[in-house]
């Protein structure tokens, strides 16, 4: 499925590299320990997490995931807006929780293991 | 790109792209009610040689020039288009890929197909061979800029290009301890420059996470070090160094989960005793030496070989 899709189905908010929501994505990963992301997803994925400070920034580029969601409504930082930028890595938000928002992904055929 | 990768690049995109992508939204329509003698004035002023029949939102029909002429040679008096309209038209589905309707054209020579949608049938554009082709070259535009980029800086066949019995090359990054808003930038950095070299992408992210998670500890722990890389054609070396605190008991640290990160680094989503298993997981070979009050040297090597694997099988 492609970002775009996503960003409409779950009304997902879009705060950086507009141009990258044609990527499609493969999978889905939920986690708020950077290096259990850095271990465990996977190229494609969707990574939702609470952090938006600018390293996930680094983490998304890292494992050339397909972007990342922000849940509870929490809006990335600036700098996070703007490393995004350079780095083409798409940041979305949404205000539900982790929890009910992996469930929706599930429910739209969006796996986290193969 | 070679001419041959082209072709294949189109016969992926038109699985890749849907119909949806490429028709024309904002349709211009007209009621099954609307007079014969309206229609010529429509046609004319939208330039268009054809246009679908809606009712409610709901496609009934599709009526043409052909249609406009046949009724005018036939002398007959004024109707509803619904009179002179095919039904049962053909579709396409808007999710539909490409290939769909280029098959599609081909088997009934029409000129147009209106798109609707899968779930209730709605009229959302209308799809003809020119925009499928506009559709294309705009997405292999792109594609091809993008690839473009990627060139400008890649220095293909590095290694081979170079006539020596041994080739190295060596990269340095500093890192300053503490900084969170610079972490991970040597990660990032060495990670572009090893792309432009043309090396093998799962080798690359192999050596960018377990540079990245060694350059963290250097942030969280110490006051600043140094990564430096060795790229040889079948290896990769990647030594950390920092003056930092050093570290008491080496085998503990070796141990998930074991973490002597503060609360302020652990809510930022460090700190989860994690990075050095990480760096394991991605090198050939990792040795750590540590000495207290006098800093620690993490060398990591991954070889081009074990790279190709999947870091996360």
């Amino acid at each position: 499925m492609k970002l775009t899709e996503l960003v409409q189905k779950l009304n997902l908010g879009v705060r950086s590299a507009k141009g990258s929501l044609e990527r499609r994505i493969t999978g889905g990963y939920a986690s708020d320990l950077l290096s259990d992301v850095l271990a465990h997803s996977k190229e494609g994925d969707l990574w939702i997490t609470l952090q938006i400070h600018h390293n996930i920034v680094a983490v998304a580029s890292m494992k050339d995931l397909a972007g990342i969601v922000l849940v509870n409504g929490r809006e990335p930082e600036q700098e996070t807006i703007e490393k995004a930028e350079t780095e083409n890595i798409v940041i979305m938000v949404s205000e539900l929780p982790t929890f009910e928002l992996a469930g929706r992904l599930y429910g739209l055929g969006v796996r986290g293991m193969k | 790109m070679a001419p041959d990768s082209k072709i294949s690049k189109i016969q992926e995109l038109i699985y890749e792209i849907s119909v949806g992508q490429v028709m024309k939204k904002n349709v211009v329509t007209v009621g099954p009610q609307t007079p014969m003698s309206q229609l010529r004035a429509i046609l004319l002023e939208k330039r268009i040689s054809g246009t679908p029949v809606v009712e409610e939102d709901k496609l009934v029909g599709i009526i043409s020039l052909e249609d406009f002429i046949r009724w005018l040679a036939d002398r007959e008096h004024d109707c509803p288009i619904s009179e002179k309209m095919s039904g049962n038209v053909r579709t396409l589905y808007a999710d539909e890929p490409l290939t769909q309707a280029v098959n599609k054209f081909e088997r009934f020579g029409f000129g147009r197909f209106p798109v609707i949608d899968r779930k209730n049938n709605k009229l959302l554009g209308i799809v003809t061979k020119g925009d499928i082709i506009e559709g294309l070259l705009k997405k292999l535009e792109i594609d091809y800029h993008q690839e473009e980029d990627v060139y400008r800086h890649r220095v293909t066949h590095f290694f081979e290009d170079i006539l020596a019995d041994k080739v190295v090359l060596l990269f340095q990054y500093d890192v300053v301890g503490h900084d969170f808003k610079r972490a991970g930038e040597g990660a990032s950095r060495l990670k572009a420059t090893l792309r432009r070299l043309g090396l093998d992408p799962q080798v690359i992210r192999r050596v960018a996470i377990a540079t990245y998670e060694a350059e963290m500890n250097v942030i969280i722990y110490a006051d600043g070090g140094k990564i430096r890389v060795r790229v040889e054609p079948m290896e990769i070396f990647i030594k950390v160094e920092d003056s930092g605190p050093g570290i008491p008991d080496v085998e503990k640290v070796l141990q998930p989960g074991y973490s002597t990160a503060p609360e302020w680094v652990r809510e930022l989503g460090f700190g989860a005793g994690m990075g050095l298993n990480n760096i394991l997981k991605c090198a050939s070979k990792m040795d750590l030496r540590s000495v207290v009050g006098k800093g620690t040297q993490l060398y990591i090597r991954v070889s081009i070989e074990d790279g190709a694997k999947s870091e996360t099988d």
